[in-house]
C-alpha cells in the first residue's frame, strides 16, 4: 500500500541503480564507499565495507538459494487482470505492461520447485522492481498454487519477501490474497510442512501483515524496513519522531518478531541447516513404527512439473497426534501423488 | 454529535422535520391539513428516493462513517438477550477498540468479536477510533480459540478505518497478531459469521473477517486502503478522497459483485441510523439463517469449505 508513496517521494533515489547497479563503480548508499561493481557482485551485492546489503532482483536470490541448475519455474503464465478498470495517471494495464518489460518477470513473485542443499523444496521470491513487489491476485494465485505443492508433495515452502503490500489497482481483490494465502499456510502447519520465511528489503503492509509474518522460521536479511504501516504513515499519525533504527530488522529482532537476522552469504547455509533438523525429527518419529506416509492430495494445475522426489518429504505420520482434517480435493486422474 | 447530519440527508431530515412538527401542532385542533399533509409527505418520500437510490460511493462511505450510525455494542444490545463481555489478551493489556464476549441470540449461546467505535470525542479516545492495536487481534483469537473449544458459533460485527498504525503497535507486533488471526480463524471448527456494519478498513477489518459467511450492510463499505490514502497517493491529495472510493470500488454491492462478500443486508431507507432496530433485526434474521446452515455441516466439511471459499477469491488470467 506505501509502495508507491515511497518511490514517488524520493524520485532522486536512484532505485535503478540499487536494483541493478550496472556500471563498472557503484557507490554505497549507506557508506558512501566507491565499490568496483564487479567485486561487489562476487560478494552478493552486500557493501564489503559496511555490510549494507543492497536490493537484488528475484533471480539472484534464485541463484543464491538453489543448487545450481535444480530451479524449475511454475506458474509462470499466471498474470494479473484488470478487474476495477483501474486508472489514475495511467491505466493498470499499461503500469503491468511496463512493470513487464523493465523487469523481464510476469508478475511481481517468481515461484518454483528446486533443490536447497540437496533437499528438494517448493520457493517463491518477490521481486520489488515489479509495481514495488505488491500482492496482485496473481501473486496471491502463484503463492497459493506453491503452498498446494508443499501440500502434496510434503516438501517445503520457503519465501522470500520484498513488497510494499497489497495491490490498491486491484481493490478489495489484493486484500483478500492475505486470506488466501495464510489459511494455506495453517495446513501445511497442521501437517508439519516447514515454511521458511525470509524477508528482505523492504516487507511492509498486507504482505507483512499475512504469510511474511507467519513462518515456522522468519529470517531477515541485516538493515531491511519491516512493519505494517509504512514510516511516513506512523509518523503523521502520532505526529512525533520515530525511534532510532524503528522498523528495522534489528527493531524487529529485539522486540521478538524475528528469529534470526542472517546476512545474504549465509542464507542458503541457514536455511539448510534448519530444514534438515526438521526433517531428520520428523522422519525419526516415523521410524517409530509409523509409516511415513501422505494422506494429502490437491489438484494441481497442468503446469506443475513432476516431483523431484519421493523420499524428502516432510509431514504428519499416519495417526498423527490429532491434527486437523487436511485438504481432500479429489484428484484430477485419481491416481495419488507422493 | 447527535445534531450532525450529512449535506445530503439535511433536505430529507428537514422535510421530515416539518411534517412531523405539523403534525404534532394540528392534533388535537379542527384544522384541516390533510391534503398538505399529504402533499409533504409524498413530496418526502420522492426525495427519499431521488438521494438514496442514487447514493454514489463516496455518499456511502460518509454513511458508513456517519457519527449517528449504530456501532458493534448497539447491535449486540439490539439483537441479544444477554451478553457477558470478556476482556484481555493474557499478555500486554485490554484493547478497547475490540469487543468481545459470551451471548445468547434467540436462546442460541455464541461468541461474538467487534470492532467498537466511540459516540463521542471522550469515548472516542477510549476506543481509539476503532483502530485495534495488537492486543486487540489476540484478545480476539483468544475468544474465537475459547468459543472453538466449547463449541460456540462465533459472530464478528466488523466496523474499523484500519488496524492502528503507530509506534507501540508496531513494536508489539501489529503485522504478526493479524497474520496470525488470518491463518488460525482457518482452524477454527464452528460455524463463523461476519457482518460489516460499517467500515470495513484493509488488513484490520480482514482480522476478524476470515469466515464462512461474510454479510455487509448496504451502506457499509470493504477496502485495502482508505479513500483518503488513496488519494493521498494517487493524487497527492486526500481531498480527492470521492474520486479515490470511485476507481476502489469498495461499496457493498461492489464486494459482492467480486466474489468476495455472500451477501448484502438492506438498510432502512437512509441508512441504519435512521431506524436501527430494524437494521438490527434484519441482520439478526440473516445471522440466524447462516448459523442454522453452517449448524447442519459437520466440522471437517466446514473447515474444507471456508478454505476452498478463499482459494476462489482473486481475478487473474493465464
Amino acid at each position: 500500500m506505501s509502495w508507491f508513496r515511497r518511490q514517488n517521494n524520493r524520485p532522486k533515489k536512484p532505485t535503478e541503480s540499487r536494483d541493478l547497479p550496472d556500471g563498472v563503480w557503484t557507490k554505497c548508499e549507506n557508506c558512501s564507499e566507491i565499490l568496483y561493481f564487479k567485486e561487489l557482485e562476487r560478494n552478493l551485492h552486500v557493501c564489503p565495507k559496511c555490510g549494507n546489503h543492497f536490493r537484488i532482483r528475484s533471480h539472484k536470490y534464485v541463484e543464491i538459494l538453489t543448487d545450481p541448475g535444480t530451479f524449475q519455474e511454475t506458474n509462470a503464465n499466471v498474470v494479473s487482470k484488470d478487474p476495477l478498470k483501474f486508472k489514475d495517471s495511467k491505466k493498470y494495464t499499461d503500469r503491468v505492461k511496463d512493470a513487464v518489460k523493465k523487469t523481464g518477470m510476469n508478475e511481481a513473485i517468481v515461484t518454483g520447485t528446486a533443490r536447497l542443499d540437496e533437499l528438494p523444496v517448493v520457493l517463491g521470491v518477490m521481486d520489488f522492481a515489479f509495481i514495488g513487489g505488491s500482492m496482485a491476485s496473481a501473486v496471491g494465485e502463484k503463492i497459493a498454487r506453491s503452498l498446494k505443492l508443499c501440500l502434496e508433495r510434503k516438501e517445503p515452502m520457503i519465501l522470500v519477501s520484498a513488497s510494499g503490500g497489497a495491490r490498491m489497482m486491484e481493490g478489495i481483490l489484493s486484500l483478500m490474497q492475505m486470506a488466501k494465502t495464510s489459511v494455506l499456510l495453517a495446513r501445511l502447519r497442521n501437517e508439519r510442512i516447514p515454511y521458511i520465511s525470509i524477508l528482505t528489503h523492504p516487507t511492509t503492509g498486507g504482505v507483512t501483515a499475512s504469510f511474511a509474518s507467519l513462518g515456522d522460521v522468519i529470517l531477515a536479511e541485516p538493515g531491511a524496513l519491516i512493519g505494517f504501516a509504512g514510516p511516513r504513515v506512523i509518523k503523521e499519525t502520532v505526529a512525533q519522531e520515530l525511534p532510532e533504527g524503528f522498523q528495522r530488522s534489528e527493531f524487529l529482532m529485539k522486540h521478538g518478531f524475528l528469529d534470526r537476522i542472517t546476512p545474504r552469504s549465509e542464507l542458503k547455509q541457514t536455511v539448510g541447516n534448519i530444514l534438515r533438523v526438521f526433517h531428520d525429527g520428523v522422519n525419526a518419529s516415523s521410524h517409530a513404527g509409523i509409516a511415513f506416509r501422505p494422506r494429502t492430495s490437491v489438484p494441481l494445475s497442468e503446469h506443475d512439473p513432476v516431483p523431484l522426489s519421493d523420499h524428502d518429504s516432510f509431514g504428519a505420520s499416519e495417526g498423527g497426534n490429532g491434527s486437523m482434517p487436511i485438504l481432500e480435493l479429489p484428484d484430477p486422474d485419481g491416481s495419488t501423488t507422493t | 454529535m447527535s445534531n450532525f447530519w450529512l449535506e445530503f440527508e439535511k433536505p430529507v431530515v428537514e422535510l421530515e422535520t416539518r411534517i412531523s412538527e405539523l403534525r404534532e401542532f394540528t392534533s388535537g385542533s379542527n384544522i384541516e391539513v390533510d391534503e398538505e399533509l399529504k402533499r409533504l409527505e409524498k413530496k418526502a418520500d420522492r426525495m427519499r428516493h431521488d438521494i438514496y437510490t442514487k447514493l454514489t460511493r463516496w455518499q456511502r462511505v460518509q454513511l458508513a462513517r456517519h457519527p449517528r450510525r449504530p456501532y458493534t455494542l448497539n447491535y449486540i444490545g439490539w439483537m441479544c438477550e444477554e451478553f457477558t463481555e470478556l476482556h484481555g489478551d493474557r499478555a500486554f493489556a485490554d484493547d478497547p477498540a475490540i469487543v468481545a464476549g459470551l451471548a445468547r441470540i434467540g436462546g442460541k449461546p455464541l461468541a461474538i468479536v467487534g470492532h467498537q467505535k466511540g459516540r463521542n470525542t471522550k469515548e472516542n479516545i477510549h476506543r481509539n477510533f476503532g483502530m485495534p492495536h495488537p492486543e486487540g487481534y489476540r484478545k480476539a483469537l483468544r475468544i474465537f480459540e475459547l468459543a472453538d473449544r466449547f463449541r460456540l458459533p462465533i459472530l464478528t460485527f466488523v466496523d474499523t478505518p484500519g488496524a492502528y498504525p503507530g509506534v507501540g503497535a508496531e513494536e508489539r507486533g501489529q503485522s504478526e497478531a493479524i497474520a496470525r488471526n488470518l491463518r488460525e480463524m482457518a482452524n477454527l471448527a464452528v460455524p463463523l459469521v461476519t457482518v460489516i456494519i460499517g467500515e470495513g478498513g484493509s488488513g484490520g477489518a480482514l482480522a476478524l473477517a476470515v469466515s464462512d459467511r461474510v454479510y455487509m450492510l448496504e451502506n457499509s463499505v470493504y477496502s485495502v486502503i482508505s479513500p483518503e490514502g488513496c488519494a493521498g497517493i494517487l493524487w497527492k491529495d486526500r481531498a480527492k478522497a470521492p474520486e479515490a472510493a470511485e476507481v476502489l470500488k469498495l461499496t457493498a454491492s461492489d464486494s459482492l459483485e467480486q466474489g468476495v462478500i455472500d451477501g448484502l443486508i438492506d438498510e432502512p431507507v437512509g441508512g441504519a441510523h435512521r431506524n436501527p432496530e430494524m437494521a438490527a433485526a434484519a441482520i439478526r434474521l440473516q445471522v440466524e439463517a447462516a448459523f442454522e446452515e453452517l449448524g447442519n455441516l459437520d466440522p471437517e466439511t466446514l473447515l474444507q469449505k471456508r478454505l476452498e471459499k478463499f482459494l476462489n477469491i482473486g481475478v487473474y488470467q493465464e
